[in-house]
């Protein structure tokens, strides 16, 4: 070590600093035994007659909205939406941009946090990834039906065909199947890689024949020898450290889609940063509108407690105002471009026949998180709840600012024209809605909606050394002569 | 009827926590012993030094995995677009000058590749898929993966002997040790 570090060092110890108190991720000093008890038995007791009133309409609606709504648009043709000429676009896209900004929140967790040492996202990053996981699924139906010809879809791969045609690698569209398909092959890897070891606690449990069959084949043999997890926290590192840029660069490339074009209001340079902010905001509002009504149901208040629900309050405000420096920024710019068509552009969203889309943007995206300023309104379920519903309404608003009242007054004004979504519209986007909790609520049955290795691993005693210091007056406190002692130690 | 034979798998014993587990380890390290692990329900850090582990190779796999994505999706646009069929679309060329456009499949593909390169680089390293091991036939080591820590020598170790080995488990601390044996149709 070289010298200049050592009276660093030597200085450091001298200094009493106080050290922050930390709150505990697992309250009431619950055991191993306990929490592997409590997460198994979400999936291994009867389910809560609430369960069932999710699922079963859920599913309903899925059957009918999915199901049926693609039954009848491929059937008769994509007219039955009330896509036109010029918006082109209509819902179906603005669904897209929903749905795949949905699923950035659990890649954030799961991977930005992880990378950040987070630690309190081991109780709520198996959850959101699952969410990250449907939501994709519900992401990818749009696009791949807007094309038209569904049976043709194919097209958008790189592979012969009989037109001896090419994909243009310029396209942002198909930088967008690209990022698409990767985002969702990448997330899956990472949510049935981080499954593993607690689809094995799950078999070892499991004493019927062919649950222990099903958990036995998709926990692969897991041991939780140190053999393996040695290879295994390292796979993981390596896929939070591929699933960061990849999460930033999903959402960015979608919004080329827009900023490539030579469209008023669209032509910004701010779209990747604007839209991956706020893909993450509505992604976490979605979080806590799924996670704050399950940890009642199932009793995971020890496990996911209200720090974590500040947690996400606080992110959730933080990208709610970068979301709105990003509006104003946009106006600001067209303001100060004195470039007569963005100008009018922004006049148009914010005065025109679709001034209710902006007022409604801008009032539960930007404003409604602002309460989120009150400790008093970070601890009141019902209010972090309704913010969780303004936002997730608010950010679907914000998706059909930006496509339809772009796309409703273009250049000429010849072009010009009012949009309004059909029937079949309405009955898909629904659909996908109820496809979402309907999945959501499978994996609630199915697989281990917490982290039972990870939130393990957080408690304190799980530290090697827990035992090596004598003093714990408070299991979440980092005590104060502990920390002394460590400095101590590291300079001797 | 084939004749069932037992064969010794080797050592389980239980250890009390988690730094109990990581002493335990050191000693066994410095033993000599090379054929055991150390099994708890989460990873415990630190553990890879206490056992005289090296970090692990993914990385290098997963570095080339990854060049191999970047490579795919440079040859798969240049080609494509270059050579094959070169689209001009608003008047855009088509040449070695417009590579900044495939920047983001080439990225794209750098991640999928690197990301299955993960999946199976590990798969082969801990070497599962592997539905049975002698230790499922333990009675306890199911609590493995709930709230227990283990360690397991095996009988595949030059030191080991039947005697010998519980005796030093037991003076590291192990509890219920038992002897895993797997059944081997002979």
């Amino acid at each position: 070590m070289s010298s200049t570090s050592e009276t660093a060092q030597d200085n450091v110890s001298d200094v009493k600093l106080p050290v922050l108190k930390r709150e505990k991720l697992v309250l009431e000093g619950r055991s191993y035994h306990w929490i592997t008890e409590r997460i198994c038995g979400v999936l291994e007791n009867r389910q809560p007659l609430l369960w069932w009133m999710l699922f079963l309409p859920s599913a309903l609606i899925a059957m009918i909205g999915v199901g049926g709504g693609l039954f009848h648009l491929v059937s008769t043709g994509v007219g039955v939406w009330g896509n036109t000429n010029r918006v082109m676009w209509g819902w179906p896209i603005v669904n897209f941009v929903f749905w795949i900004g949905i699923g950035h929140a659990g890649t954030l967790i799961s991977a930005i946090l992880f990378l950040t040492r987070q630690n309190w996202r081991t109780s709520i990053n198996r959850a959101a990834e699952a969410m990250t996981i449907f939501a994709v699924m519900c992401a990818g139906i749009f696009p791949a039906f807007h094309v038209g010809r569904v049976w043709f879809a194919w097209f958008l791969a790189p592979v012969p065909n009989a037109n001896a045609i090419w994909q243009n690698f310029k396209s942002p569209l198909l930088w967008d199947v690209f990022a698409v398909s990767t985002y969702f092959t990448i997330s899956l890897i990472f949510w049935y890689l981080g499954m593993v070891p607690d689809l094995a606690t799950i078999r070892d449990r499991c004493k019927n024949g062919l649950r222990k069959v099903l958990y036995g084949i998709f926990s692969l043999g897991w041991r939780g020898g140190n053999r393996q997890w040695s290879h295994y926290e390292m796979a993981y590192l390596l896929l939070a450290a591929l699933s960061t840029p990849l999460v930033l660069s999903v959402h960015s490339v979608v919004s080329f889609d827009f900023a490539t074009s030579v469209v008023p209001g669209w032509h910004t340079t701010i779209f990747p940063p604007y839209f991956v902010a706020g893909a993450i905001f509505g992604g976490f509002a979605m979080v806590l509108t799924i996670m704050i009504p399950a940890r009642f149901v199932y009793g995971l208040q020890d496990l996911i407690t209200m720090k974590h629900i500040d947690n996400m309050a606080k992110i959730i405000l933080l990208t709610g105002t970068i979301v709105g420096y990003a509006y104003l920024m946009e106006l600001f710019v067209a303001f100060y471009s004195g470039a007569l068509y963005e100008m009018n552009a922004f006049k148009f969203r914010i005065a025109g026949p679709y001034w209710w889309a902006y007022a409604a943007m801008m009032s539960l995206n930007v404003l409604s998180p602002q309460i989120f300023w009150f400790k008093k309104c970070r601890e009141n379920l019902w209010v972090v709840m309704a913010v969780a519903m303004c936002v997730n309404v608010g950010m679907w608003f914000e998706r059909f600012v930006i496509i339809v009242t772009t796309l409703a007054r273009m250049w000429l004004p010849g072009d010009w024209k009012t949009y309004s979504p059909s029937g079949q519209d309405q009955l898909l986007f629904v659909g996908t809605i109820g496809m979402f909790l309907a999945l959501f609520m499978l994996f609630m049955r199915f697989l281990p909606c917490i982290n039972i290795a990870e939130v393990k691993w957080t408690k304190v005693e799980s530290d090697p050394h827990y035992e090596d210091n004598e003093s714990h007056a408070d299991d979440g406190v980092v005590v104060e002569e502990a920390y002394q002692k460590e400095l101590h130690d590291t300079k001797s | 009827m084939s004749t069932t034979r037992k064969r010794v798998y080797g050592y389980l014993a239980e250890f009390k926590s988690a730094s109990a587990l990581f002493k335990a380890a050191e000693k066994v390290r410095d033993a000599g012993v090379k054929k055991w692990d150390c099994y708890s329900p989460y990873p415990i850090h630190g553990l890879d030094g206490a056992m005289g582990m090296k970090r692990s190779i993914l990385p290098w796999f997963v570095f080339f995995g990854g060049i191999t994505g970047t490579i795919t999706a440079f040859t798969l646009a240049y080609t494509t677009q270059v050579v094959i069929y070169p689209t001009i679309v608003q008047a855009k060329p088509s040449n070695i000058f417009t590579v900044p456009a495939f920047f983001p499949v080439m990225f794209e593909l750098t991640i999928l590749f690197s990301g299955f390169t993960v999946l199976f680089g590990l798969l082969a390293l801990i070497q599962l898929p592997r539905l049975n091991h002698p230790l499922f036939a333990s009675r306890q080591f199911h609590r493995a993966t709930d709230d227990a820590f283990f360690i397991a020598i095996e009988a595949r170790d030059g030191s080991f002997d039947t005697q010998a080995t519980k005796q030093f488990l037991e003076e590291i601390g192990g509890d219920n040790i038992e002897l895993v044996e797997e059944e081997d149709q002979g």
